[in-house]
């Protein structure tokens, strides 16, 4: 009734062992893979991190930084536990840290799944993210004079550059805020001010955008100035249009790149996992298979090694029933008003029972 | 007599192999390296090709590669050599390979420092080439209509960007070129139609730059029309504004950048070069050790290493007379052969007729 019995010789558990022994080592380093995998991408979410409005998405990072941590320390316990179960006079030390180690394993190894997972459901809170933190930095473009903002044009000019993007969803975003300072608009020019009096906010909005647009495949000096005047620029045709700035949004672009890392992190993630559950599978059948070794007596005879020592259904209704009984015995300590008959009462009762046929 | 004379016994001479064997093997990886550095730099020299003039700066990355692929082989057969030289009889097997194997290989040593040295001295062509070549890319940035020209533009951009800096010299360099093309200027408009005119050559030139010479450190939006003339933007004040514009050329940011890898390669070189000297010194002593170990006949007693057997001049002087003892036996040769005017008396005996009397001298007055 055992789940996966599987009789191992002497010799099979000391192979067993042994291979164990150098797949935890394997195991430490990808534990310190996983470490270095969440290294990289907290460093990759602290370079745009200006341009993200919360930091909500820092969770996914730690969480890869913990996990490999644990792996490690983990791992490197199961090796040396792996090591000593060769020898089954060894083995007597570490018998009763075995069984919470594994269970430890167990949760430890969903918490890497859980890694794995997180990393492709955060695609939607990265989006959210990115498109307030954008909106909110090309506000904040033209206030270079603001402690905490000095270097939020500098930040956009180099992102539109280098992911080859305009604005938040395309280069008509710059023409709905102010991106020019009033530090540097000339207050007594007619246009000016005739400008700033044409909306209702009085900002100084324009058909310009900055020169971080400008795409280096055109074959024209760029045109910033102006862009929805076709008649401004001789020869400014359709083409020239499509190739005069960058296309796409930089929201669309951060997305793409944050969304390729993720992906590629969580396939690794999601192979560690794969390894660490064969080696935990490994480890749990080394366990059963030395303990029925020492149960039988003989530690040459051959012995059977399981997952789970009866069937799921039961493993769960027993360990159902230890809970449940944990819980009993504390109810039945506790509460005064059961009425729970003593031995004293039972003797009055019979003793008045016997005198009621002597008087009749 | 001899230079730097060591003693050697049977275990130091089997140590001595074993170590130059783990050494030439370290030699083979530092070889691989040499020829990654080479190839490195082959390859960053041609990613800016365009950028560059003449292209006579190429024999200095393909001397790297050359030197690193020689150092490899040289040092995979002394590692054999090594290997071999443990064992005595082992040895008799290369024993007339070694002499001609060290002399190539300090031939080739030399070669290396002559590697290291011009990699120091390459900025002075280095200079020159990107003077000519930035000159021509700027005068051809408008040219993206011309075939072969096409992406010097953003070939052009993309360096100021990179690199943050404008122009061959300074940002006044796009002042003296027309730098937009005609196919974009309104020809119908006065004001184009004046600046044509006023110049000579008929360019349109003006105090404009294009977008990628921007400073994305400046506080305002960038600058690039109208730069010398302060009444046309408001607060601004073009002499001593620094942070609109980069400021730097970019030949000088680009020979910064080539100095920089040039400078680490040529300490790798050096250093390898040491190595390499020293590991051929080691190979020396083993050589000369094991043959007088098979002069005196007995592998395992003591035996003297050198590096060279007299002094240096001795040595000097017997090879000078091997090379002139060589020329002159052809000398020898072609006289007697060619030239039939010299008088070289014979050696076979006059024969005075059947009784040999030489004939009596005939003196006056008898």
């Amino acid at each position: 009734m055992a789940v996966g019995k599987v009789t191992f010789s002497k010799a099979e558990r000391e192979k067993l062992a042994e291979v164990l022994w150098l797949l935890n080592w394997i195991s430490v380093v990808t534990g310190v893979t996983l470490f270095a995998l969440g290294l990289f991408l907290k460093v990759e979410i602290q370079k745009w991190a200006e341009v993200m409005s919360e930091q909500g998405t820092l969770y996914v990072p730690h969480m890869l930084i913990t996990t490999g941590l644990a792996a490690c320390c983990i791992n490197y316990l199961g090796g040396k536990i792996c090591l000593d179960c060769a020898d089954t006079n060894k083995f007597l030390r570490w018998k009763l840290v075995m069984m919470p180690y594994i269970i430890c394993t167990f949760f430890f190894t969903s918490c890497v799944l859980a890694g794995a997972l997180m990393c492709y459901s955060i695609r939607s809170q990265l989006e959210e993210s990115l498109f307030l933190g954008l909106r909110n930095a090309m506000r904040y473009y033209k206030d270079t004079d603001t402690p905490g903002r000095c270097y939020l044009k500098r930040t956009v000019d180099m992102l539109q550059i280098q992911f080859q993007c305009c604005g938040n969803t395309g280069y008509r975003d710059w023409f709905q805020i102010q991106w020019i300072s009033t530090r540097y608009l000339d207050m007594t020019s007619s246009a000016v001010v005739d400008r700033l009096r044409s909306n209702v906010e009085g900002q100084y909005l324009m058909d310009g955008v900055p020169f971080s647009c400008c795409s280096t495949f055109s074959p024209r000096p760029c045109i910033q100035q102006q862009l929805s005047n076709r008649t401004a620029h001789i020869h400014y045709d359709q083409q020239s249009q499509q190739q005069n700035l960058w296309r796409r949004g930089c929201r669309q672009a951060l997305l793409d790149h944050y969304t390729g890392i993720m992906e590629s992190i969580g396939l690794t993630v999601l192979l560690i996992w794969l390894f660490e559950l064969l080696v935990l599978t490994g480890v749990r059948y080394l366990q059963t298979a030395m303990e029925n070794v020492l149960r039988l007596g003989d530690p040459d005879l051959e012995s059977d090694g399981w997952i789970l020592e009866n069937s799921l259904a039961e493993m769960a209704r027993s360990n159902f029933n230890i809970i449940k009984n944990l819980g009993k015995c504390y109810q039945v300590d506790d509460d005064p008003n059961i009425n729970i008959p003593t031995a004293a009462a039972e003797r009055e009762v019979s003793s008045r029972q016997v005198q009621v046929p002597v008087t009749g | 007599m001899a230079v730097l004379k060591v003693k050697f016994t049977k275990t130091k001479r089997d140590k001595l192999a074993q170590v130059l064997w783990i050494l030439n093997w370290i030699s083979v990886v530092t070889g691989a390296i040499l020829f990654s550095l080479g190839l490195f730099l082959k390859v960053e020299i041609n990613k800016r090709g365009e950028l560059m003039a003449e292209r006579d700066i190429q024999y200095v990355p393909n001397m790297l590669i050359a030197v690193g692929l020689i150092a490899c082989a040289i040092n995979f057969l002394g590692g054999k050599i090594c290997y071999d030289c443990v064992d005595t009889t082992k040895f008799l097997r290369w024993k007339l390979i070694m002499l001609p194997y060290i002399i190539c290989t300090f031939f080739f040593t030399f070669c290396v420092l002559v590697g290291a040295l011009m990699c120091y001295s390459m900025r002075g062509e280095l200079e020159e080439s990107l003077n000519l070549g930035l000159t021509d890319a700027i005068r051809f940035y408008k040219d993206t209509d011309t075939p072969g020209r096409c992406f010097l533009k953003r070939t052009v951009d993309l360096l100021q960007i990179h690199f943050q800096c404008c122009g061959n010299n300074g940002y006044r360099d796009w002042f003296q070129i027309q730098w937009i093309s005609n196919r974009y200027l309104d020809m119908s408009e006065k004001e184009v139609i004046d600046r044509l005119r006023s110049n000579v050559e008929g360019k349109y030139l003006m105090d404009g730059v294009p977008f990628s010479c921007c400073n994305i450190n400046s506080p305002r939006p960038c600058i690039q029309q109208q730069i010398t003339n302060n009444s046309a933007h408001f607060n601004y004040e073009h002499q001593t504004e620094e942070l609109n514009l980069w400021m730097k050329g970019c030949r000088q940011a680009l020979l910064e950048y080539y100095t920089h890898i040039m400078q680490s390669i040529g300490l790798a070189v050096l250093i390898t070069w040491l190595f390499e000297l020293s590991v051929l010194t080691g190979v020396r002593y083993l050589q000369t050790s094991l043959e007088n170990v098979l002069r005196q006949g007995d592998p395992n007693s003591e035996s003297d290493g050198w590096l060279l057997e007299n002094s240096f001049m001795e040595t000097a002087r017997t090879n000078l007379n091997i090379i002139k003892s060589l020329g002159k036996n052809n000398h020898i040769h072609t006289s007697n052969n060619g030239d039939p005017n010299i008088n070289v008396p014979s050696t076979s005996k006059a024969h005075y007729g059947p009784d040999n009397v030489p004939p009596k001298q005939i003196t006056e007055g008898s």
